[in-house]
């Protein structure tokens, strides 16, 4: 089971600011262990932000993004108090949801 | 005529070699800036916080009575005044050292157990001492350095790292102020504080424990001394050991005054 993420959401003007922490691996699998052998990729696949009901934000990731990704971004919307859920599902199947509250 | 060229191009070239120096430290600094709100040390933090509290070992109890010097249970500030005396250990103890003697006598974990894994290695060797710290040294952010060297016990540890920074030894006949007594030096390009001076020791103790970027790790304390020690071509610094207390003391002494500001994110 991972770890669950950081999240902060906060209200500038009229949008939503959104700053997650994701506590994740992201193996390439480019990088072999010390007998040689490689690391099998293992990342991020998905990942998708709710508010209210509706998709704010939908990603696909590869293993180009780093271990424990940040990732911040705004949406129009949202109002104090709003909760926003944010969803990840790995190439493993590993899935993850948390969710915040719109301070 | 020849001549003034010839200093004109040395000094172009001097001019030139400070600039690129001074761009790169430019470079990391903005670097750092960029990373410090998304600073992953909060996922230590956020699962350090879940250790403290939850009952854990033979006694099923969590550390939330372990005292860290400011009285049983008390968090905020605590590791602003460490290391010091502890009269029920009869030992000066560091953050670390008083973490594994509450995971022992508080929780009945065994000391070798709670010393197992002091550093931790990706997903399947997550090290509970690191992200403790974590935890720990985050409710100490903003409070000003305050390392007392009252007991004579404190002082003499002050002492012995005093004199252990400025040892010279090994294959390479290195010591602590090989790269450290002096403004300026680096290590490939990063810079190193010189901890003879009150300034540098203030910026790089108030910035331990950190992030690792190139490591994906929360880093300790321990774990920076313990590295240095490596790179010296030193005996293994073992952790939590007397020598590793005692330098902690005098760079944590010498640091005193300054705001404490980690976990930070380095490199």
């Amino acid at each position: 089971m991972a770890d669950p993420m950081k999240i902060r959401a906060t209200l500038v003007g009229d949008s939503t600011e959104v700053k997650v922490l994701m506590s994740h691996e992201m193996e390439t699998g480019q990088r072999k262990d010390a007998q040689g052998a490689v690391i099998p990729a293992w990342f991020i696949q998905n990942v998708t932000v709710a508010h209210g009901g509706t998709t704010v934000l939908a990603a696909q990731w590869g293993p180009a993004v780093s271990k424990n990704p940040f990732l911040s971004f705004k949406f129009k919307g949202g109002a104090k108090g709003d909760k926003v859920t944010i969803a990840w599902v790995d190439n493993r199947g590993d899935k993850r949801t948390d969710e915040a509250t719109i301070a | 005529m020849r001549l003034a060229c010839f200093a004109a191009a040395a000094c172009a070239a001097f001019a030139f070699a400070a600039s690129a120096q001074n761009s790169t430290t430019e470079g990391i600094a903005k670097y750092r800036e960029a990373l410090q709100e998304g600073n992953p040390a909060e996922l230590w933090e956020a699962r350090g916080e879940g250790l403290w509290k939850a009952p854990r070992g033979p006694n099923k109890v969590s550390l939330e009575r372990c005292d860290l010097g400011l009285g049983a249970g008390i968090v905020k500030g605590a590791y602003a005044q460490l290391p010091k005396y502890f009269a029920d250990a009869d030992r000066v103890m560091d953050l670390e050292t008083r973490l594994v003697w509450c995971m022992v006598k508080l929780q009945g974990i065994s000391e070798a157990d709670a010393k197992k894994n002091p550093f931790g290695n990706g997903n399947d060797k997550k090290s509970d001492i690191e992200a403790l710290v974590a935890y720990v040294t985050s409710e100490s952010r903003g409070v000003k350095m305050n390392v007392s060297v009252a007991h004579p016990k404190e002082m003499q540890m002050y002492r012995v790292g005093e004199k252990i920074f400025y040892f010279r030894g090994g294959p390479h006949d290195f010591g602590c102020v090989t790269c450290h007594g002096a403004d300026n030096q680096r290590i490939r390009l990063q810079d190193l504080p010189n901890l003879t001076k009150i300034e540098g020791t203030q910026k790089a103790y108030t910035t331990w424990p950190a992030y690792r970027v190139s490591q994906g790790e929360l880093r300790t304390f321990q774990w920076r001394l313990n590295d240095c020690f490596r790179q010296q071509r030193f005996p293994e610094l073992e952790f939590g050991s007397d020598a590793s207390i005692a330098l902690t003391m005098f760079l944590a002494k010498n640091a005193n005054g300054a705001a404490f500001d980690g976990p930070a994110i380095k490199r």
